[in-house]
């Protein structure tokens, strides 16, 4: 269980996260989602600890983890796949992925992640992490190294964004077969309807501050109101939700 | 007749040329603390002690393919200062690897200096892998000292591939690198060098692309820490319809300086030349994605500097 108590952030005179409190219990799947710069990655760095919060405590199973250090969180259980995937020189997908799992990963395993995420794993599994990979495929290269960490607690950062549309029912395979396999939870900061669809709860972070959470039904109807254009586009044009 | 080395020397060939005395095949001469101790050819490369100086000339016959040539060096003995002229003629078409490597071993207060002068000379078509690895052992005070310098001459079509390695040890180097292209000819250049403590490193390359269609890239890749210190200095002089790529990546750690002076000349207008450098400290989001997968911080690092010299 995390819990985070009244979290707040400040930069530049400007609150980007505003008092957050909030409790995500075991075995949940849970969507954040709200508009562009609402603060959900900032949200998201303070508990993997890559932001400190000016004020405000991190509980994770009990344990007070405000103050640890990056790595330990990622020990206890706190997995985080980037918005934005870092890129490095010389570091291949075999190596992120044995890294996440603390062990040489066996090459059939490793292939596994790949091509639950939709890469042809012959292509990939040896290549670095570097520019030469496009932003949609490091964006699945971090999701199948952050599955393959199998974290008690994961938050994916818009996994959705750059994914083709073939990967995406991919992707939502990746969640489910996670979800089961753990018993833990999942954070999804997503704009997709479909990943919202199949939340046991949607987070609606607006301004640094929670607007609303609770079942789909419950919030979709305020997401309409309040970003009604962006959920056309993310939709690939049409019109229904 | 196999030689016969202590410990230490026996960890230094290893380390430097992957050989050792009960595995090593084809052409080798292996030379120590100033001396050839033996030397195998056969029927396509001969190696043939210089009369004028101190060196050896390597002949490798036209249409060789295949075969190895090791030529490693090591140094235990402290105080020495050893100066080698090593010639390097490849015959026609031969394809051939030729791997040298200097190990200094020393445990005394008195300096160890190997220098070693590499000329190669490809005829038309030749290609050649050269591998070279410096390294450096032992707590003495005495220095480590190695200064290579290379030259390659590249007939029509011909091509070397260069890897360069020297990963601890080295108190003080001077790297040169000479290359001269004719027509058609290629030259890969691949550098990885790691310093700490005081010591000082320093490449220099100058390569002239003379060929049409001569084409040269060099990558160097470079991790500064403590207080040591690089520098890098190349220059790529384009003289007729040719491309040339540099690339130098450093990573800067601790109280330690590089430098890097680029030079690109383009004497003609269908030469395509391009620069790239780079110097700069581990970037900080690889150190937390790596965290972020439970590395500690000092993992990471290494992990991100294993991947950088990979
Ligand atoms: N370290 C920081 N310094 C200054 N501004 C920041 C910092 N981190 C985030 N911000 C700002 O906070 C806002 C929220 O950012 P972010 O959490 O990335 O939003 P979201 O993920 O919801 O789009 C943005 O306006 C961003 O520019
Ligand atoms: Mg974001």
């Amino acid at each position: 269980m995390l819990e985070l108590k009244d979290i707040s952030f400040e930069r530049d005179n400007k609150k980007i996260l505003d008092n957050i409190s909030l409790i995500i219990d075991n075995n949940k799947f849970v969507a954040i989602t709200g508009p562009n710069g609402s603060g959900k990655s900032t949200l998201a760095k303070i508990i993997m600890g890559i932001e400190k919060p000016d004020s405000g405590r991190i509980i994770f199973n009990g344990v007070d983890i405000t103050d640890f250090k990056i790595n330990e969180r990622a020990n206890l259980g706190i997995g985080f796949a980037f918005q934005q995937p870092v890129k490095f020189k010389g570091i291949t997908v075999h190596d992120l992925i044995s890294f996440a799992a603390k062990r040489q990963v066996k090459l059939n395993e490793a292939c596994e992640y790949l091509s639950d995420v939709g890469l042809c794993p012959r292509d990939y599994i040896s290549r670095e992490v570097n520019s030469s990979l496009s932003g949609g495929e490091l964006k699945r290269i971090e999701i199948a190294t952050v599955a393959a960490k199998k974290s008690e607690f994961t938050i994916f950062d818009e996994p959705e964004a750059g994914i083709d549309l073939w990967s995406f029912n991919n992707l939502i395979y990746v969640f489910e077969k996670m979800y089961k396999k753990i018993t833990g939870s999942i954070v999804v900061i997503t704009h997709q309807e479909r990943i919202l669809d199949i939340a046991d709860e949607i987070i609606l972070l607006t301004d640094g501050k929670i607007k609303d959470r609770g079942s789909k039904d419950k919030i979709f109807p305020k997401l309409m109101k309040s970003s009604k254009c962006k959920f056309k586009i993310s939709k690939g044009g049409t019109d229904e939700i | 007749m196999k030689f016969k080395l202590n410990t230490d020397e026996a960890k230094l060939l290893k380390k430097v040329s992957g050989i050792s005395s009960d595995d090593i095949k084809g052409a080798y001469n292996i030379r120590k603390d100033g001396k050839a101790i033996e030397r195998v050819v056969t029927d396509n490369i001969n190696i043939v002690t210089k009369e004028d100086k101190t060196g050896i000339d390597i002949y490798i016959k036209e249409n060789t393919v295949g075969e190895q040539v090791h030529i490693p060096v090591i140094i235990s003995k402290s105080g020495l200062k050893d100066v080698v002229y090593n010639d390097f003629h490849v015959g026609k078409n031969a394809q051939v690897t030729i791997i040298a490597g200097c190990g200094i071993h020393n445990c005394s207060s008195d300096d160890s200096e190997h220098d070693g002068i590499h000329r190669f000379f490809l005829e038309e078509n030749a290609k050649v892998t050269y591998i070279e690895k410096h390294y450096g052992s032992g707590n003495g005070t005495g220095k480590k000292i190695l200064n290579p310098r290379t030259e390659v001459n590249l007939k029509k079509g011909a091509s070397l591939v260069m890897d360069s390695l020297q990963i601890s040890g080295v108190d003080s180097t001077i790297r040169e690198t000479y290359g001269k292209l004719e027509e058609d000819a290629n030259l890969v250049v691949t550098e990885k060098i790691m310093t700490d403590n005081n010591q000082y490193a320093k490449t220099i390359f100058d390569v002239s692309l003379d060929g049409e269609n001569s084409s040269c890239k060099v990558t160097s890749r470079s991790i500064a820490k403590d207080t040591s210190y690089q520098e890098f200095v190349s220059k790529i002089s384009g003289n007729t319809k040719c491309f040339g790529h540099v690339e130098c990546d450093a990573i800067i750690m601790d109280r330690a300086k590089v430098i890097a002076i680029p030079e690109i000349d383009a004497n003609n207008v269908d030469a395509r030349l391009i620069h790239e450098a780079a110097i700069g400290k581990i970037a900080g989001e690889q150190l937390t994605k790596l965290m972020s997968l439970g590395l500690s911080e000092k993992q990471a690092e290494k992990q991100i500097i294993n991947g950088f010299l990979k």
